[in-house]
C-alpha cells in the first residue's frame, strides 16, 4: 500500500468522544452521516474538507476512550488513508485495522509531520516520508496486515469461514 | 520457565494452552461476550457471515442500560431490534431496560467467574478484574466475529503491577486511589498493559469498592485489570449463583466451573515478570478530582474547592453501588440541594435501587430535593437524562470528562467520589464532605 495524502495533525490523548460523539453512537446509522460527524467536537473543519487518503496524525494515546467502532468507521467513510500516531489505545487500534484502516505508530513521524503538509505511507518498505525526514515503523504482522488488505475484519473472517 | 503473570495463565487457559509468553497472539474463546444497545448494529454486522445461529448463544450476554428507557423513537427502535435478535437466537442472558449496567448486573447474577475471560463492546469491560477475571473492551466487529466463531485474537500484555498498602484514611475512596494512579501516571500510563493490583491496602477493600479499581483503569489504557478473588469475592458469587439456580439458569455440571475450583490455579506466581512496579502508601492519599477535559488532569479536592456547580451526577459503572448511595446519604441527610444546582442519583442497577429503598437513602435523597433515575448509565455519555447546557460545569462519580462527552461540547466535567458529589450538590461548587457536614 502507497498513500500521498495531506496531513490532519492532532495533540495527545485524541478521544473517542472528540473523534465521534457518543450522543450518536445508537441512532446515526448512515455511512454519509456518520461520516459527516467526524471529529466534530475537535476540528469542525475536518468533515467538510478531507479528501480521500488523507493522513490523520496523532500524539500520545490517540483514539482512547470508548469502544465504539464509528471512532474508526467516520474516518474510513471520510477516506482516511492512514492514522499515524506516537501510540494508539489498544480498542481504537483494533477498530481501526478491523475496518481495513492502517493505524501506524511511530513516535519520530507524529513528531515530525507538519500540519497541512503532504506526507508519504509506504507499507511495502516501512516508512513515512515528510518534509522532515523519512521515517521507519516496525511492520504489522503477517497475519493483521492480512486483515487489512482484506478490506477489514469481517471480510477476512467470511472468507475464513466460506474455506471452512 | 519463570513465573506467569495473572494474564499469561488467564489467556493460556481461554486460548487451551499450557503456558503462553508476554506478546503472543493467541486465539482466544471467551466465556463470555458482553454487547449492550449496540447489539442492533452488531448484529447487523453478523448477518453479513450469512449464519442463521450464532454459535454459542449461552455464552452471548446482553443487556440494555445505555440509553433506557428509550428516549426517543429511533432509541426505542434500537431496542426493538435488539428484543427480536434475543428472541430469535434464544439468548437467554438478556437484561431488560431498568435491570442496570452491564457491568453491574453480570456481577450480580455471577455471569463471570475468577479467572474467565470475557470480551465486551464496552470500554469498561475492564471492571470483571474485580472478581478475579480477565475482562477487556473490543470493537462491534469483534463481538459479531466472536458471535460467528467463538474465537478471536489477543496479544498477551506485558504486566504492572500496582501495590497499595494499609487502610485508606476516612473520607479517602477507591475513586480516589484511581485518580492519583491514572494523574501520576497519565492516561496511556498504562497503555496495552494487564494492571494488577497487590497488597493489604486492596485485600483491605470491601468488594465494592475493588470494583472501582479494574472499572477506572480503561481511563488508563489498560487491556485489563485484575484484584485477586477471596473468600468474599466468593461468597458474592456464590450467591448470585444461587440465585440462577433457583431459576433453573445454572448447575454444576460438565463445562460449569465453579468459582471456588477456578480460584487458586490463576493467581500471578510471586515470581511474575512485570514491567513496572509501582508503590502506595494509603495514608499518603487524599481525595482526588479530574478536571475538563481529561482523566489524568488530577489536582487534590483542596485545589478546585469552590469550583461552581450547576449539576452533580451520582451514578455509573464506577460509582452506583450500595456504598457510593450510602455515602451521599451521608453527607446529604436533613440537607437541601443548593438552589441552581441539580442532583442526580441514578443507581447502577435495580438491586442496588431496591437495597437503597430498604435502607432509606432514596426517601433522604428525594427528601434533598434529589432527582432519582432508572438504573444504567444514566447521563454518562450524552444520551440523554441529564445533558449539560452550554456553558455549565457539573461534578461527577463517573469515570470519564472528556470534552463533550455528556453530550455538549462547551461544558464541564469534573470527577469526583461520590461524598465529594454530594457534598458539591449541598454546596453548589466542588466541595469537602468535611466542611458540608461540619
Amino acid at each position: 500500500m502507497h498513500i500521498t495524502s495531506r496531513a490532519w495533525k492532532y495533540g495527545d490523548n485524541i478521544n473517542t468522544d472528540v473523534i465521534f460523539p457518543g450522543k450518536y453512537t445508537y441512532t446515526v446509522t448512515e455511512r454519509a452521516e456518520i461520516a459527516r460527524h467526524a471529529l466534530e467536537d475537535l476540528d469542525p473543519t475536518f468533515a467538510a474538507n478531507a479528501q480521500p487518503g488523507d493522513v490523520i496524525v496523532g500524539g500520545r494515546n490517540f483514539g482512547c476512550g470508548s469502544s465504539r467502532e464509528q471512532a474508526a468507521t467516520c474516518l474510513v467513510y471520510n477516506g482516511v488513508g492512514a492514522v499515524v500516531a506516537a501510540s494508539f489505545s489498544r480498542i481504537f487500534y483494533r477498530n481501526a485495522l478491523n475496518n481495513g484502516l492502517l493505524a501506524i505508530a511511530c513516535p519520530a513521524a507524529a513528531e515530525a509531520i507538519q500540519p497541512g503538509e503532504m506526507v508519504t505511507v509506504d507499507t511495502e518498505r516501512h516508512v513515512i516520508r515528510c518534509a522532515g525526514g523519512e521515517f521507519v515503523f516496525p511492520p504489522l504482522s503477517a497475519s493483521v496486515m492480512g486483515i487489512v488488505q482484506a478490506g477489514g475484519l469481517v471480510a477476512y473472517v467470511k472468507r475464513k469461514l466460506a474455506a471452512a | 520457565m519463570s513465573g506467569q503473570t495473572f494474564a499469561q495463565k488467564a489467556l493460556a487457559r481461554a486460548a487451551g494452552l499450557d503456558a503462553v509468553e508476554v506478546g503472543q497472539v493467541v486465539d482466544a474463546r471467551p466465556d463470555i461476550v458482553l454487547s449492550h444497545d449496540n447489539t442492533a448494529a452488531i448484529r447487523r454486522i453478523w448477518q453479513e457471515f450469512g449464519q442463521e445461529r450464532v454459535l454459542i448463544p449461552e455464552r452471548i450476554a446482553i443487556t440494555l442500560d445505555h440509553a433506557v428507557p428509550a428516549p426517543t423513537t429511533k432509541h426505542a427502535q434500537n431496542h426493538a431490534e435488539i428484543r427480536r435478535f434475543v428472541q430469535e437466537q434464544g439468548i437467554r442472558h438478556f437484561f431488560e431496560v431498568g435491570r442496570g449496567i452491564c457491568h453491574q448486573v453480570l456481577s450480580e447474577e455471577a455471569l463471570v467467574l475468577p479467572g474467565q475471560l470475557i470480551l465486551g463492546a464496552d470500554s469498561h469491560t475492564t471492571h470483571y478484574g474485580w472478581l478475579g477475571a480477565f475482562g477487556a473492551g473490543i470493537g462491534r466487529s469483534e463481538v459479531a466475529t466472536l458471535w460467528a466463531t467463538g474465537e478471536l485474537w489477543l496479544r498477551v500484555p506485558e504486566s504492572m503491577k500496582i501495590v497499595l498498602e494499609g487502610d485508606l484514611p476516612p473520607g479517602v475512596t477507591a475513586k480516589d486511589f484511581a485518580l492519583r494512579v491514572i494523574g501520576d501516571l497519565g492516561a496511556d500510563g498504562g497503555l496495552y498493559m494487564s494492571v494488577e493490583f497487590h497488597g493489604s491496602g486492596i485485600e483491605a477493600m470491601s468488594l465494592e469498592s475493588r470494583m472501582v479499581l479494574p472499572n477506572m483503569m480503561a481511563e488508563f489504557g489498560a487491556k485489563n485489570a485484575w484484584v485477586a478473588p477471596d473468600e468474599r469475592t466468593v461468597a458474592y458469587l456464590e450467591r448470585g449463583l444461587r440465585q440462577r439456580m433457583e431459576i433453573g439458569d445454572w448447575r454444576l455440571g460438565e463445562g460449569t466451573q465453579s468459582p471456588i475450583s477456578n480460584l487458586h490455579s490463576l493467581l500471578p506466581d510471586p515470581d511474575a515478570q512485570y514491567a513496572a512496579v509501582h508503590h502506595y502508601r494509603a495514608a499518603d492519599l487524599e481525595p482526588y478530582v479530574a478536571c475538563p477535559h481529561s482523566v489524568d488532569n488530577v489536582v487534590p479536592l483542596s485545589a478546585v474547592a469552590g469550583t461552581r456547580v450547576q449539576q452533580a451526577f451520582l451514578g455509573t459503572c464506577t460509582n452506583g453501588r450500595l456504598e457510593d448511595l450510602a455515602a451521599a446519604a451521608a453527607i446529604i441527610r436533613g440537607k437541601q440541594v443548593a438552589p441552581g444546582v441539580r442532583f442526580l442519583v441514578i443507581p447502577a442497577s435495580s438491586e442496588v435501587l431496591k437495597a437503597a429503598l430498604e435502607r432509606g437513602y432514596i426517601q433522604e435523597f428525594v427528601e434533598a430535593g434529589a432527582v432519582i433515575g432508572v438504573p444504567g448509565c444514566g447521563p454518562c455519555m450524552g444520551n440523554h437524562m441529564g445533558i449539560p447546557a452550554p456553558g455549565e460545569v457539573t461534578i461527577s462519580s463517573a469515570n470519564r470528562n472528556f470534552r463533550g462527552r455528556m453530550g455538549t461540547a462547551d461544558s464541564e466535567i469534573y470527577l469526583a467520589n461520590p461524598a465529594v458529589v454530594a457534598a458539591s450538590a449541598v454546596a453548589g461548587s466542588i466541595a469537602d464532605p468535611q466542611d458540608v457536614i461540619a
